[in-house]
C-alpha cells in the first residue's frame, strides 16, 4: 500500500519494539517500557498487540486474529484486514497454518507449535496494580520478588468464598521468578501456557509495557499448597461439536430461558466437525 | 555475656543547617525495651528511622547482630535483604495503624500477609496462625473477616501488632505506639505490649514523648534533644533523678493525674 | 534476736549524694555525706534520724533508682559483689531481679491489669510457674487481709491501705534475698501492721536482709535488730 511503510510502523520504531522485546524474552515476565505509538484504532481495541505483530511480521508469516476466540469478530476481523492492506501478508483462521497469532483473551484449543509466536493483547500488564496503586511499591515488589501481597488476595477469596474467584487474569509465576499477568484470558487457559513450544509476547499499548514468555517456560498459576489451582469449565458438551475439553461460549438462544454451549475458539470447532475453515476471511 | 542484637556508633545527619543527629551512638540487646524520649523535632523519630534502615546517616554505622551472631551494617546490606529482615526478624508498629495495615484486607489476611511474604503457602496454617495472633491481641476471632475499617482505633492498633509479630520478630520498632488513642484505650494497650514483649522476649525501641509510657514500658530510656543524646540510663533513675537540666525540665513539666 | 550467723550482704562505703536543681539555678543540696552501712544476712536494720536526714533517698540510692555521687553500694549478687554505684543499667536490673526486693509508699503499676496478676508477676519474671505464682499470690494477699473478691480487680481505685498491700505482697513474694522496706506501715491498721511483722520475722527467719524506713514505733520495735541513724548532711554553702 502506497504512503506507507511494510506494516505500518517506521522501521526505526519497529527496531524500538523488537529491542524491547529481545530484552523483555531475556527476563521472562518481566515487563519491559516501550514507546508506544499512537496507532489508527482506539486503547483497548489492541493497539499493543497490533504494535509487537507490526515489528515481528515478515513478507512471509501467515497472520491469524482472534478476539474471545473466535476469527469473526469485529475486532479480529479489522486487525486482519489491517494487516492483509499494509504489510500484504497472508492471512489464516487456521491455527496450525499460522506463523503469527495475536489474541484477545484466549489462547487456541489447538497446542502451538515451537514455529509459532502468540501475541497476546493486553490492557492492565501490572497484577498487582488492583491491590497495590503505587507504580514505584509494585517496581519494588518484582525487584525484590516479593509477592505476599498477591497471595494475599487468594487468601481473601479463599476465606470469603471458600475458594479462588479468579475466573479470568490469573496471575502467574513465569520462570519462578516474576509474577506476570496472563492478559484477560479464562484460568481455564492459564496451564496452557506452561512450557509451550511457541514464544508469548504480550503487547500493552496505553500502559506501554512489552512482556515475554519464551518457549518451555515454567509457567505456574499461584495457589496455596491446601487450595490447589483448579480448572474451572462448564460441565457440558459443545453443542456443535461435542467436545468436552475446550473452553465453552454459552449462547442465549432464545428469550424463554433457552440457551446452549459451544466452544469459543471457532476454528478448532470448525475442525472437529470436519469442515472447511469460517467464510469470515474475505479481506 | 549475651551480645547486643543492635549496635549503633556515632551518628550523624544534617538537613541542612539542622543537626538531626549529632554523635548518637546506642546498643540494645536481646529481650531489652529501650525508650528514647524527647520533644517533637528532638530527633527521635530520626533515629529510629536511622537505625531501621529507613533513612540513611552521614556518618556512622547501625550493626545488626542476627541469630547466628553475625553481624551486619544495616546502611550496606542490599535492599532486598534489608526488606527480608523487616518482614522476618524485625518489626515496625507505626503511630497510625492506617498507615501500615490494609484497609481493604480482612484482620486475617492482614496478620497473614507477613507470613505469606515469607513464604507460607498453606492456607489452613495461615489461617489458625491468624487467629492464634488475634486471641492474643484479644480481638475476636469470630471478627477474622472483617474489614479493619470496621474496627476502632484501639482494634486497629492491636491488629497492627498482631501483623507485626506473627513472623515472630526478635526487634520491633514502635513509633508512638500509643499516641493518639484514648487514655483507657490507651491503658490496655500498655498492658498488651508490655506482657507480649516479656512473654515473647521481645527486643523493642520505643520512640514516645509521654515519659508514662516510657517508665511503663522501657527498662532503659534515652533522652534525646537536638540530635544529642543528653542523657541515658535506667529508665526509673532517669526521671526520678534525672541529671541534665533538660531532663529535669523533660521531667518536672509532666502533669501529674 | 541478733542474728550471728549472719554475714553481710549489702554494704556502702563513702556514700554520697547531692542534688543539683538545674531549673533552680544550679543549686547543689548534699542530702548524704559519708554513709557507711552494713547490713547482713537475717537481720533487719531499720534507719533512724529526724525528717530530711536522707533516709528516702538513702533508700532510693540503694535500689539504684538515684545516683549516687560518690561511694559505692556493694551489693552481694548470686556469688558476687556488685557495685550499684558504677553497674550499668542491665546489671542493676538483673540484680533486682534476682537479688533486691523494694517496698515503696506508692504503687506505680500499669493500669487495668488485675491486682493478683501484678502480684503475680513479680515472681513470673524470676521465671516461675504462672499458675504457682498465682496461688502464692493469692494466699499472700489473703494473709494481708485483702479479700479474694479484690484480688481480679486493678489496685488503682483501692484505698491507700489496699495499695499498700499489695505492694507489700509484691515485694514479699519474689523471696529476695535482699529487702529494702520504704514505710511499709505507714497507712496499715493494727491487724496488718502485725501480719507485716510475721512477715519480716519469716523472711529474717530464710536469711534476708532486711532495710527498712519504720516510723510508727510498734512495728519499729517489732522488727528492728538494730537501729541506724542517718544526721541531716552539711549545706555545701552554709
Amino acid at each position: 500500500m502506497n504512503g506507507y511503510n511494510f506494516a505500518y510502523l517506521d522501521e526505526p520504531t519497529k527496531r524500538m519494539i523488537r529491542r524491547a522485546i529481545l530484552k523483555a524474552v531475556a527476563i521472562p515476565g518481566h515487563q519491559v517500557p516501550f514507546g508506544a505509538r499512537e496507532m489508527p484504532l482506539p486503547y483497548g481495541w489492541g493497539t499493543g498487540g497490533i504494535q509487537v505483530t507490526a515489528a515481528i511480521l515478515g513478507a512471509d508469516d501467515v497472520l491469524k486474529v482472534i478476539d474471545q476466540g473466535a476469527d469473526d469478530t469485529t475486532n479480529a476481523v479489522s486487525i486482519r484486514r489491517f494487516f492483509s492492506r499494509v504489510a500484504g501478508v497472508e492471512t489464516t483462521t487456521r491455527t496450525r497454518d499460522a506463523s503469527v497469532i495475536q489474541t484477545r483473551h484466549r489462547i487456541p484449543e489447538t497446542p502451538l507449535r515451537d514455529d509459532q509466536i502468540l501475541v497476546y493483547q493486553v490492557p492492565l500488564p501490572e497484577p498487582l496494580a488492583k491491590l497495590e496503586p503505587s507504580r514505584a511499591e509494585t517496581k519494588q515488589m518484582h525487584a525484590l520478588a516479593d509477592y505476599g501481597l498477591m497471595h494475599v488476595k487468594l487468601y481473601e477469596d479463599i476465606a470469603r468464598f471458600g475458594h479462588v474467584t479468579i475466573s479470568y487474569d490469573y496471575p502467574v509465576m513465569v520462570n519462578d521468578r516474576y509474577l506476570m499477568s496472563p492478559s484477560p484470558i479464562p484460568a481455564f487457559d492459564t496451564l496452557k501456557m506452561n512450557r509451550m513450544p511457541a514464544l508469548q509476547l504480550f503487547g500493552a499499548g496505553r500502559e506501554k509495557r512489552i512482556y515475554a514468555v519464551p518457549p518451555y517456560t515454567t509457567v505456574r498459576p499461584l495457589d496455596f499448597d491446601d487450595h490447589p489451582f483448579a480448572l474451572i469449565r462448564a460441565p457440558h458438551a459443545c453443542t456443535l461439536c461435542g467436545a468436552t475439553n475446550s473452553y465453552l461460549d454459552e449462547v442465549v438462544t432464545d428469550d424463554r430461558g433457552g440457551r446452549m454451549f459451544i466452544c469459543s475458539d471457532t476454528d478448532y470447532c470448525a475442525d472437529r466437525r470436519g469442515d472447511a475453515a469460517s467464510e469470515g476471511d474475505a479481506a | 555475656m549475651t551480645l547486643p542484637l543492635l549496635e549503633a556508633h556515632d551518628l550523624q545527619l544534617n538537613f541542612g543547617s539542622i543537626r538531626a543527629l549529632d554523635h548518637v551512638s546506642m546498643a540494645l540487646w536481646p529481650g531489652e525495651v529501650l525508650a528514647i524520649v524527647g520533644e517533637s523535632g528532638s530527633g527521635k523519630t530520626t533515629l529510629l528511622k536511622v537505625l531501621s534502615g529507613s533513612e540513611s546517616p552521614d556518618h556512622g554505622q547501625v550493626l545488626y547482630r542476627d541469630p547466628e551472631l553475625a553481624l551486619h551494617d544495616v546502611h550496606a546490606m542490599a535492599a532486598p535483604r534489608l526488606r527480608a529482615l523487616h518482614r522476618s526478624d524485625w518489626g515496625f508498629v507505626q503511630q497510625n495503624p492506617r498507615d501500615a495495615l490494609r484497609m481493604g484486607v480482612s484482620a486475617g489476611g492482614n496478620v497473614g500477609e507477613r507470613l505469606m511474604a515469607q513464604g507460607a503457602r498453606h492456607y489452613g496454617s495461615i489461617r489458625s496462625s491468624a487467629l492464634d495472633w488475634l486471641r492474643e491481641v484479644e480481638i475476636d476471632p469470630q471478627r477474622i473477616d472483617d474489614l479493619p475499617r470496621t474496627f476502632s482505633g484501639g482494634m486497629l492498633q492491636r491488629l497492627q501488632i498482631a501483623r507485626t509479630l506473627a513472623t515472630h520478630p526478635r526487634l520491633v520498632f514502635m513509633d508512638e505506639p500509643t499516641g493518639g488513642l484514648d487514655v483507657s484505650v490507651q491503658a490496655r494497650l500498655l498492658d498488651l505490649i508490655r506482657s507480649l514483649v516479656s512473654r515473647l522476649g521481645l527486643a523493642v525501641i520505643l520512640v514516645t514523648h509521654d515519659i508514662a509510657v516510657a517508665r511503663l514500658l522501657a527498662g532503659r530510656i534515652l533522652v534525646m534533644r537536638r540530635g544529642q543524646v543528653v542523657e541515658t540510663g535506667l529508665t526509673d533513675q532517669v526521671l526520678d533523678d534525672p541529671q541534665h537540666p533538660y531532663t529535669q525540665l523533660l521531667v518536672s513539666s509532666v502533669l501529674q493525674a | 534476736m541478733m542474728n550471728t550467723a549472719g554475714h553481710p550482704m549489702l554494704k556502702t562505703h563513702g556514700l554520697s549524694k547531692s542534688f543539683t536543681l538545674h531549673l533552680q539555678g544550679g543549686t547543689t543540696m548534699p542530702v548524704l555525706e559519708n554513709v557507711e552501712l552494713t547490713v547482713n544476712s537475717g537481720e533487719c536494720v531499720v534507719l533512724s534520724g529526724p525528717s530530711g536526714a536522707g533516709k528516702s533517698t538513702l533508700m532510693r540510692s540503694l535500689y539504684g533508682n538515684y545516683r549516687v555521687g560518690q561511694g559505692s553500694i556493694l551489693i552481694r549478687h548470686r556469688d558476687d559483689w556488685v557495685d550499684l554505684a558504677q553497674a550499668d543499667p542491665r546489671r542493676i536490673l538483673a540484680v533486682r531481679r534476682d537479688t533486691l526486693g523494694y517496698v515503696s509508699q506508692f504503687l506505680r503499676v500499669v493500669p487495668r491489669v488485675p491486682t493478683i496478676e501484678i502480684v503475680a508477676e513479680a515472681l513470673t519474671i524470676r521465671g516461675a510457674d504462672h499458675a504457682e505464682a498465682i496461688t502464692r499470690a493469692r494466699s499472700l494477699l489473703l494473709r494481708l487481709n485483702l479479700p479474694e473478691r479484690l484480688h481480679g480487680l486493678p489496685p488503682a481505685t483501692f484505698s491507700g491501705g489496699e495499695q499498700q498491700r499489695v505492694n507489700l505482697a509484691r515485694g514479699f513474694i519474689g523471696g529476695h534475698p535482699i529487702l529494702l522496706l520504704d514505710e511499709p506501715t505507714a497507712s496499715l491498721d493494727a491487724i496488718n501492721r502485725d501480719a507485716v511483722v510475721g512477715l519480716v520475722a519469716e523472711a529474717k527467719a530464710a536469711g534476708t536482709a532486711i532495710l527498712g524506713i519504720v516510723h510508727d514505733t510498734p512495728t519499729r520495735d517489732a522488727i528492728a535488730d538494730r537501729l541506724f541513724k542517718l544526721y541531716p548532711a552539711q549545706m555545701a554553702a552554709a
